[in-house]
């Protein structure tokens, strides 16, 4: 009998092969939208986390030397030996072909992880770096090492320009500076046992962490908003698998009705249709995985770098394919395509053995279940709200996405139903009139297209709204913070009068950089004194500020406080806070600071130097339009070590780049997530469009050609997408609204400024409307090319 | 003359190559008469309703209706011509799903830029129809939709009705009811009236009887 | 106890060391190979022999504290070379390794260190006995007397080792075979240690006394390929006898096992392959696999049968390489203590 049953199974795939394939393929694609995202997601992190690394060298506690710029390599075996986990460091300038780059030597086996020079040479292997010699750089310094010198080069995505890695060993070489190092890095976990420092290297200075570029905690909640929005891929992908198993069943009630009638037993025919469904789901999440990556690798920005990466691990930085994408790959088929199946076989199971096979559509839903759906709806839209004034906690917020996602897809048709009811209403013509009826009764066939295609929409809006948010308040922290073009640390300097001096005729304008460690509303926090001019007017963003925010601070009358100061103490703008016995003065700005986790004071200079006479600066910023020169000359007037002087423009400059990479692959997701919902519009069109013949054909007798009627199935698709669109819009901003001052403040203690992007929403629209005019596009052609004839029979037979 | 059909020729593409529908059709007809066309299944009845009525192009011969050579028609004119100049009644799936009673009568009429509300409502009530305007077609039972075909077929006024078994689908007891009020309507109007039908008590019942075999009118 | 060989080897540290290996597989290119009947001579074979792929000083102890309360000690420093010989300062082609943990019964605490040859930061000595990676050290004036330190971010220790018996020799003469293709390694042990010092944890110092066992093996072709992973045993019964036992799993199904009994006065008698016989009766979830943590184990010529059973169950070295080790109680025909090693079951 098992034979007769696959083989009845099986033959209504050959004879309907469109359908297989659409079966197939909407598996696939769910797959491959979800393996790409995840691909997609990582180099989105990768990039980001690129940018970071960079900007973290000073994260690190170091040691430098009392004076010059090198010690001997035998204090870092000391220290090591006294049980201190430091790395050691050479860095010097190396002319090549007449170009000078910094090269940085470090020790692999040492280096602290989460250190840039550690992930570069973690892509390399040991013994090229340590016997090879290799040396490590981005592109174009790499093509300048390549052409001037022996050694072989490996190329870093994530190095900055002007820079070249290599193995210590390597770098002594080449600089001329066997058995002398720059500096030792210190590891942030130490041994619980060690001798004092002062015990075995009295002289070396130690320079603490200089938390201000830290960017971690950014790179924290970007990680946390790519994984929701990965989740909400898998979303969209278990509504195209859910469409696609439910035709696939729907279409074959009539065969179960005979298979039924004639004797096959309800629990084998479901166990065979279940089997046919796990090999079917199998193929196509191989298929959807390999698909996946494909897409990925085309659409991420550097293409022949990723395509030499599909044949070896050669390049740096690119995509890779992990066994957890293939497993979560293949769940996503396999999980996908039984839950999805689940209702299609309860509803099998209960169906009549002799219930009609064709009168009622696979997905024409009745009256009661579009009441239900509506009402469902309506509850979860009102517990998302619910949850968003009362619910506290990161799985509340969790809570609220998913009652506002799926609230929103459950009410999308209602909502389009409720609009083309008020057109049907105002059609003035016949065919207006008709056009819209006939749109609404498609609805429920295309629901669930639809439905996909509002959460990507809406998943596409909020993640630009998301990463576009993330990079201006990313770059308008990083130009406030390091505004000046260069930094100076003034800390081995004598005479920083002279120093003073020189910088102030020598630039445009001179920072100095004074802080004092404080307790603030009893809390640890710090109060820097600031020169304010243009740099601090033009640069700093305020999250609530007082109009005349600086000239207030400048005058000595009040004070700026970061937000983490500002929540911990419950301080708004225009409150007084003590910063001193005696001195107290309003808060006249709050400031977002993602660097730093303490609280944060600014007066200005004038009082700082009045309150705290003791406090030199031990830095300066240095505005100037030539940093290279001026560095030069510092480092022949002062004999600066070139370690002290940071220029800080082309290191912000160059982590700015790296994150642009970021958005290239936001735009890889859009293409990836609306392509996918634009396959399961077509694929719900193609499967309507035997059941729409009767509906048309009427039409078409009564006086309308078919290359009309097919225009107005391509204005239908159009106008529902369009509708379907729009609601997702304000669908995604609550979304994006929902993880960066939802989520993000129950996982972060901070809310992420949220901003809006009208082209790029206007971009995503017309996007969407091309990707259902494409889908709509086929069928249409089909219906406009079809014999008269194949209408006709509509007519004659009894169907 | 309303209707003039001269050698009129089609056939269509089977599995082993083009099979003969129609094969030299002559046949005339006159405002306001009415003919009804007999033959067995795949005589080629069909067809030639579709012919007249621009539903298909012919492969050779010539379909005049009032004054237009049909068969020179493009696919546009042809539209243009089923909503103007003919109303169909099919056997079956007759009816737009997605609209109502009310909007299904009116829609051809619509389309054709000559709604005339009193005519409309007069139809309604003649096919007893009225308590049924705001349903929809699947609410329905078959003979009341065979009414609203019949309904929407004349309120474009056609000069030309065309019939295809519009009964056939129906019980014998609704058929003969249906088919009164239908017959009765038509001579209401003044149009004529091209019936295909398979029964000779029907066709007895128009003005002139036409037998259909193998393509060929005998 | 080419388990660790084959740890490096074919598991890789990270990614870097990983490539590093990658393709050397278990040909000796370059690299001295063991030799059988070469004669083992002390103290210059305590030093490290950089002519070889690999080497190790493995010390780990079975220790008690004041309240009678169990503890493992574990102190291993490796070495392994990317190219036979020794270069100065950055150029050596040495890369040191050290392991070390500390063991209760409800606490596994791991910690590790690497270090490049040729500065200085690590290595060992042969006269007088030295090896240290950074400021972990196991150093005396001869290799029968001692200081054995440790730190890490969360333990330290701090122990005297006294020598109480003579070196023991595995296989023929510390010609260790590997696997019936011949594989082999140069193998011999100090298991003979008394032990006396403190462990510090976050809660305080624990005075603790005991007993320890010093393996040396080095090597350049360890394992045939088809080997996947090992089950290794060190074994001090209440008697005064003690067992090494290992079993080489072969992915085929094919076992290797070899086995030493040292009687009490240091008279070591070898069992080639299939008379230890090593069978898991129970496996424990460690970091979401199945480890065998409870064994039987025969050897018919001794009439040894015994089960072997963890202190910790979840001793897991999750470090750069990972792998299961920890202290062992023996019961049955020979009750005693011990320690036991796993690896190839987490394949990362």
């Amino acid at each position: 009998m098992t034979g007769a049953i696959l083989s009845a199974l099986a033959s209504h795939w050959r004879r309907n092969r469109l359908q297989l394939l659409t079966l197939v393929l909407g598996l696939a694609l769910a797959t491959a939208l979800w393996s790409g995202v995840q691909a997609i997601n990582a180099e989105a992190r990768a990039s980001y986390d690129a940018a970071a690394a960079t900007l973290a060298e000073g994260r690190f506690d170091q040691l430098m030397p009392p004076e010059g710029d090198a010690m001997p390599q035998a204090l870092f075996v000391a220290l090591r030996r006294a049980g201190w986990l430091v790395s050691p460091v050479v860095e010097g300038r190396l002319r090549v072909g007449g170009t000078a780059v910094r090269l940085v030597g470090v020790d692999p086996l040492t280096a602290p992880p989460g250190s840039a020079a550690r992930a570069a040479l973690a892509r390399a292997d040991l013994d090229r770096l340590v016997r090879a010699d290799t040396l490590v750089a981005g592109p174009q310094t790499a093509a300048l090492l390549a052409a001037n010198l022996s050694n072989p080069v490996l190329v870093d995505q994530a190095v900055a320009p002007g820079t070249v890695l290599a193995d210590i060993g390597v770098a002594q070489k080449l600089l001329g500076r066997a058995g002398r190092i720059s500096r030792l890095i210190v590891l942030p976990d130490q041994p619980l046992r060690q001798r004092p420092l002062a015990e075995i290297a009295p002289n070396l200075l130690l320079q603490r962490a200089d938390g201000a570029t830290d960017v971690g905690r950014l790179t924290d909640s970007f990680h946390l908003n790519l994984t929701a929005f990965g989740l909400l891929s898998f979303a969209v992908g278990i509504f195209i698998v859910h469409g696609a198993i439910g035709l696939a069943f729907e279409q074959r009630r009539g065969m179960v009705r005979t298979l039924r009638a004639l004797g096959v037993p309800l629990r084998r025919l479901i166990v065979m249709m279940v089997l046919e469904l796990v090999v079917l789901a199998t193929i196509a999440g191989a298929l959807g995985i390999v698909l996946g990556y494909l897409i990925a690798a085309l659409l991420l920005p550097d293409v022949a770098a990723t395509i030499r990466g599909l044949y070896s691990a050669d390049v740096a930085g690119t995509l890779q394919i992990r066994p957890a994408w293939w497993l979560s790959g293949m769940a996503m088929a396999l999980g996908g395509a039984l839950l999805a199946s689940a209702s299609a076989l309860w509803r099998l199971a209960r169906m009549p053995v002799l219930a009609s096979a064709g009168g009622r559509a696979w997905a024409l839903a009745t009256g009661r279940t579009r009441k239900l759906q509506a009402a469902a709806a309506a509850l979860l839209l009102a517990a998302a709200g619910v949850l968003a004034v009362t619910g506290t906690g990161l799985a509340a917020g969790f809570a609220l996405l998913a009652c506002l996602m799926l609230g929103a897809a459950l009410a999308l048709a209602p909502c389009l139903g409720a609009i083309l009811r008020l057109g049907e209403a105002r059609a003035a013509r016949a065919m207006a009139q008709w056009f819209w009826a006939d749109t609404r009764q498609q609805l429920p066939g295309l629901g669930l297209a639809l439905m996909a295609l509002l959460l990507a929409m809406a998943a596409n809006v909020g993640v630009s709204t998301m990463v576009s948010s993330f990079r201006l308040t990313f770059v308008g922290f990083l130009d406030q913070r390091l505004s000046a073009e260069l930094y100076v640390d003034a800390e081995a300097v004598a005479d920083r009068a002279g120093l003073e001096r020189f910088l102030e005729t020598r630039s445009d304008a001179v920072l100095p950089i004074m802080s004092v460690d404080a307790t603030l509303a009893g809390l640890r926090a710090e109060i820097f004194g600031a020169r304010i001019g243009y740099t601090y007017r033009e640069n700093w963003r305020f999250l609530d500020a007082v109009p005349a925010v600086w000239d207030e601070v400048e005058a000595g009358g009040a004070v700026i406080i970061n937000e983490q100061l500002a929540r911990r103490a419950g301080l708004s703008v225009g409150d007084a806070l003590a910063l001193g016995p005696g001195l107290s003065m309003p808060v006249a700005g709050i400031v977002g600071d993602y660097g730093n986790p303490i609280g944060q004071a600014i007066v200005g200079e004038a009082l700082f130097r009045q309150a705290f006479p003791g406090v030199v600066p031990r830095r300066y910023g240095v505005r100037t339009d030539d940093p290279q020169g001026l560095r030069q000359a510092l480092v022949e007037a002062f004999d600066f070590p070139p370690a002290r002087l940071v220029d800080q423009a082309a290191l912000k400059a160059f982590s700015l780049s790296v994150f642009e990479r970021t958005f290239s692959v936001t735009g890889a997701l859009n293409v990836l997530t609306l392509a996918v919902a634009a396959f399961a519009i077509l694929m719900s069109l193609l499967t309507l469009a035997a059941m729409r013949l009767p509906q048309m054909a009427p039409v078409w007798a009564m006086g309308t050609t078919q290359r009309r009627l097919a225009g107005m199935e391509i204005l239908r698709t159009v106008l529902l997408a369009a509708l379907t669109a729009v609601l997702a819009l304000p669908l995604g901003l609550a979304l994006a609204w929902v993880l960066l001052a939802i989520v993000n403040v129950e996982a972060f203690g901070w809310r992420l400024p949220m901003y809006l992007f009208p082209a790029e929403y206007t971009r995503l629209m017309l996007f969407a409307l091309g990707a259902a005019l494409s889908a709509a596009l086929w069928p249409a052609w089909r219906l406009a090319r079809m014999e008269p004839a194949a209408l006709l029979r509509i007519f004659a037979n009894e169907r | 003359m309303l209707l003039s059909i001269e050698d009129l020729r089609k056939s269509y593409l089977g599995p082993e190559g083009p099979v003969p529908v129609l094969r030299g059709v002559t046949l005339s007809l006159q405002a306001g008469e009415t003919l009804a066309l007999t033959g067995e299944s795949g005589s080629g009845k069909s067809t030639l309703l579709h012919l007249v009525a621009g539903l298909d192009a012919a492969d050779g011969g010539h379909v005049l209706l009032d004054g237009q050579e049909v068969t020179r028609l493009d696919d546009s004119g042809r539209a243009r011509l089923r909503r103007s100049a003919v109303g169909i009644v099919f056997q079956q799936f007759n009816l737009i799903p997605s609209l109502d009673v009310a909007a299904n009568i009116a829609f051809q009429a619509r389309l054709n830029d000559t709604p005339e509300p009193r005519a409309l409502s007069r139809l309604a009530g003649a096919l007893g129809l009225e308590p049924h305007l705001r349903k929809y077609p699947e609410q329905l039972s078959g003979g009341q939709q065979q009414r609203v075909a019949i309904a929407r077929a004349l309120a474009a006024r056609p000069k030309l009705i065309l019939a295809d078994e519009p009964t056939g689908n129906l019980d014998e007891a609704t058929a003969d009811e249906v088919m009164e009020q239908f017959l009765a309507l038509v001579a209401e109007t003044g149009a004529a009236l091209l019936m295909v039908t398979h029964s000779p008590r029907l066709a007895a019942r128009l003005g002139r009887q036409a037998h259909l075999s193998q393509g060929r009118l005998l | 106890m080419n388990v660790r060989a084959l740890l490096f080897l074919l598991l890789g540290v990270g990614n870097a060391f990983a490539q590093g290996f990658a393709g050397l597989g278990t040909d000796a290119k370059g690299f001295a190979v063991p030799e059988r009947g070469r004669h083992l001579a002390f103290p210059q074979d305590h030093g490290a022999h950089p002519d070889y792929r690999i080497e190790w000083w493995y010390v780990t102890a079975n220790l008690t504290g004041p309240d009678g309360a169990d503890y493992g000690l574990q102190w291993t420093l490796f070495r392994s070379a990317l190219a036979p010989g020794e270069g100065a300062a950055w150029e050596s082609p040495q890369v040191w390794f050290g392991h070390a943990a500390v063991t209760s019964a409800a606490v596994h605490r791991a910690t590790e260190r690497f270090a490049r040859g040729g500065t200085g930061q690590a290595g060992v000595t042969a006269e007088p006995f030295a090896a240290w990676i950074d400021d972990w050290q196991m150093a005396g004036d001869s290799l029968d007397r001692l200081r054995l330190t440790a730190t890490g971010k969360d333990f330290a220790y701090d122990v005297a080792m006294r020598a109480e018996g003579p070196i023991v020799l595995h296989g023929e003469q510390g010609y260790s075979v590997k696997s019936a293709k011949g594989q082999a390694s140069h193998y011999y042990s100090q298991p003979f240690f008394a032990v006396e010092g403190t462990i510090t944890l976050p809660e305080g110092e624990i005075p603790v006394r005991g007993t320890a066992w010093l393996d040396r093996e080095w090597s350049s072709q360890p394992l045939a390929e088809e080997q996947s992973g090992w089950d290794w045993f060190s074994l001090s019964f209440d008697t005064g006898e003690k067992l090494m036992g290992f079993r080489l799993r072969d992915a085929a199904g094919g076992d290797f096992t070899s086995a030493t009994w040292i009687a009490a006065d240091g008279t070591a008698t070898p069992y080639g392959n299939g008379r230890l016989v090593a069978t898991p009766v129970e496996t424990s979830r460690v970091k979401g696999q199945d480890i065998p943590t409870r064994w039987r184990l025969t050897l018919p010529d001794r009439r040894l049968d015994v089960t072997v059973g963890a202190l910790n169950t979840q001793a897991w070295m999750d470090l750069g390489i990972s792998y299961w080790e920890g202290p062992v109680r023996v019961a049955g025909s020979h009750p005693g203590k011990g320690y036991l090693e796993m690896t190839g079951y987490g394949q990362r």
